[in-house]
């Protein structure tokens, strides 16, 4: 849209998802001013953060998280915005279930009251997190007041190595980037990596650009792109679908482009990688050893640290593979997509838990734990030992029951492993789904790599 | 929007890089529907001890920073979650400005938003203003939103950058979404000749 003198432009949301916990106070704002909801029919909400995964037929047993579900649904009843709640097929995580349904299209604008918002930008959309405040002008207007961002082009050469998938290419990139490297760009996500990357693959790179401190994170629509839409509930359909399909492949990045800055990350020292401290960008290959502090490069590094390990419970320098866990989480926004369990059930598949070890699975939404049920993944998952849970946000922040305890050590394929990001004194791992059910069976980290040559995964 | 023009404060310091919004206002809080009351909680797995008593060894609790309203601290501050819980938090606390080498996208706009207002230095500014605070007990500035400047009582310290945009807003205590309607029919002829082909979600929560 136009310009402005105070060097913001007005930026038109195309679509506007809204969850329980960052937006009550937006819709109070609204109402105090006497406003409404200028367009329910460009917003879609769903109840994902607080929402027990099991048991759901009973009251949900937190009072206070009660009333903010309760809340969600007055408000999006009286502004007639549609709500997948609790008990609906479709709810899931409200990254998961836009694309499925299909409303997050290429060359749309996307925003929600959520960080990581950027995970749309796989469609070639400029998707990112938004505060409450500005929830609350994106439902009275529609708009939200922009500057223009820098850019970043994060190309991607080369071919994957076996048994590298797309979370170790995300935390590769922090680990590069470092994790306000990318701080206020829009990150475009470029190269043959990320050409041959699925929907789900780059729905999980995009994921986890804001742990590198960007803004958003973007990959140009393709063929790719193309046949994930077909098909979907919200796609056009008919003549139309073609016609969209032209319109949609115009949004793609033109060749030369320039960035104002480029950095490479090289397929070949991609690894599959592990999380040993307080930031996605304390990142290790699983072969190798936590660094010595020693080895930093500066007093403040080794201050944060040394503090990152004290609080994880873990010595500098030990091997990322000795590092035992108790607990397994498979799923949030980042990796709880079919491809992800699909992922998991192959290592799981024949294999029991580690019997100290306690796992579970969250699938991203209802229609991915139907699609699993349906391709016998639950029962794999079930014969092993892993719990099986309804859909939701669940341990990635543990705003409902599914929380670590203090100084439970987990392997999670989630997007943040801050201090008490999955309950007071958890200790996080960030890792791939295979990564992470290879954990739950033996009890440790080991090498995905390892495991396809000797078990024949 | 709360204005801010000129506040004079107690410097409090945070020496780490990377704060997180989980830090600064832990999960367990955001159950709540309304604005007020995270001061409390701000800093919670931090401030107090198992026990739910003040932690000695957190920073902030010495007692030479009860009062403070401007904190200063690391790069990055803010990362993390979009929780505008973390600004409402600070404020709550009793904070009016933060003074960082540099700031979270999606924070910094919630603070500013808020009347919370991010002054961003350069690193070697930030480090002389945290040895001063550290070293000086009691120690003071004076941040002028208009002359864009944090000075103590020996005089000028730093200067720092703000956006036309928000310094206006900040000053006049302007609220956006009135500036966003006045461009109303902008909004509404931008409106008519959007593609017919786009999604709308109105069918959707009845699938
Ligand atoms: S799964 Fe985690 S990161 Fe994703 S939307 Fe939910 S809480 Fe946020």
């Amino acid at each position: 849209m136009s310009g402005n003198p105070q060097e913001r432009v007005l930026l038109y949301i195309d679509l506007h998802l809204v969850h329980e916990v960052t937006s009550p106070q937006a819709f109070t704002g609204l109402r105090a001013a006497g406003r409404s909801v200028r367009r329910p029919d460009l917003t879609v909400a769903v109840m994902d953060h607080l929402v027990p995964t099991w048991e759901r037929n009973r009251p949900t047993p937190d009072p206070i998280g009660r009333e903010q579900l309760r809340q969600l649904q007055e408000n999006c009843r009286a502004s007639g915005i549609p709500l997948f709640d609790l008990h609906h097929q479709q709810q899931g995580i409200v990254h998961v279930i836009g694309p499925e349904l299909g409303v997050t299209q290429p060359g749309m604008t996307v925003v929600c009251g959520d960080s990581h918002t950027a995970t749309h930008g796989a469609f070639g959309t400029l998707a990112f997190g938004i505060g409450t405040s500005e929830v609350e002008q994106v439902l009275a207007t529609q708009c939200l007041w922009q500057a223009p961002s820098p850019t970043m082009e994060v190309r991607i050469d080369g071919e994957l190595p076996h048994g590298v998938v797309a979370k170790d290419v995300a935390l590769g990139v922090i680990r590069q980037l470092g994790v306000s490297g990318g701080r206020g760009s829009v990150i475009e996500y470029t190269g043959s990596v990320v050409r041959a990357l699925s929907m789900e693959g780059r729905m999980t790179l995009c994921n986890m650009t804001i742990e590198a401190g960007a803004r958003a994170g973007m990959i140009s629509p393709d063929q790719t792109t193309i046949s994930y839409l077909e098909g979907r509930p919200a796609s056009p359909r008919g003549d139309d679908f073609d016609r969209a399909t032209e319109r949609w492949l115009s949004f793609a990045s033109d060749p030369g482009a320039q960035f104002d800055r480029t950095e490479v990350v090289p397929a070949s020292e991609l690894a599959p990688f592990v999380t040993w401290g307080t930031t996605p960008a304390m990142v290790a290959p699983v072969t190798e050893r936590i660094p010595y502090l020693t080895d930093m490069p500066d007093q403040a590094s080794r201050d944060a640290t040394g503090r990152a390990l004290a609080y994880m419970g873990l010595a500098e320098g030990t091997a990322i593979q000795d590092i035992a866990i108790d607990r397994v989480f498979i799923g949030s926004c980042t990796n709880s997509r079919i491809e992800d369990l699909r992922q998991a059930a192959a290592v799981a598949a024949g294999k029991k838990v580690h019997p100290k070890v306690r796992a579970m699975v969250v699938p991203g939404s209802g229609t991915v734990k139907r699609e699993a049920e349906r391709e016998g993944l639950d029962r794999i998952f079930r014969d092993s030992g892993f719990e099986w849970r309804e859909a939701g946000c669940s341990m990635c922040l543990g705003m409902n029951p599914d929380i670590l305890m203090p100084k439970e050590r987990c392997a999670s394929t989630s997007n943040r492993n801050f201090e008490g990001r999955q309950g007071a004194g958890g200790r996080t791992h960030l890792v791939s789904p295979a990564m992470a059910a290879a954990a739950a069976v033996h009890g440790h980290f080991v090498d995905v790599r390892q495991l396809s040559a000797t078990e024949r995964i | 929007m709360q204005p801010f023009t000129v506040h004079q404060g107690l410097c409090a310091t945070l020496v780490r890089d990377d704060v997180d919004t989980d830090q600064i206002i832990p999960k367990q809080f955001l159950k709540r529907t309304d604005k007020d009351g995270y001061g409390e909680a701000c800093f919670f797995d931090w401030r107090y001890d198992s026990g739910g008593n003040p932690d000695p060894s957190f920073e902030l609790n010495q007692p030479r920073y009860a009062g403070a309203s401007i904190l200063v601290t690391g790069q990055n501050f803010g990362c993390g979650s979009s929780r505008e819980h973390a600004a409402w938090a600070l404020l709550g606390y009793g904070l009016r400005a933060v003074i960082a080498p540099s700031f979270a996208d999606i924070f910094r706009t919630n603070a500013l938003q808020n009347g919370l207002l991010p002054v961003t230095l350069t690193l070697a500014e930030v480090r002389l203003l945290t040895e001063r605070a550290q070293t000086d007990e009691g120690w003071q500035v004076t941040i002028d939103l208009t002359r864009q400047s944090v000075t103590d009582a020996l005089g000028h310290v730093a200067t720092f950058e703000i956006e036309d945009f928000w310094k206006e807003c900040l000053l006049e205590g302007l609220d956006p979404i009135a500036m966003a309607e006045k461009r109303d029919p902008e909004i509404s002829a931008y409106e008519q000749g959007r593609s017919a082909l786009l999604p709308t979600t109105s069918y959707l929560g009845a699938l």
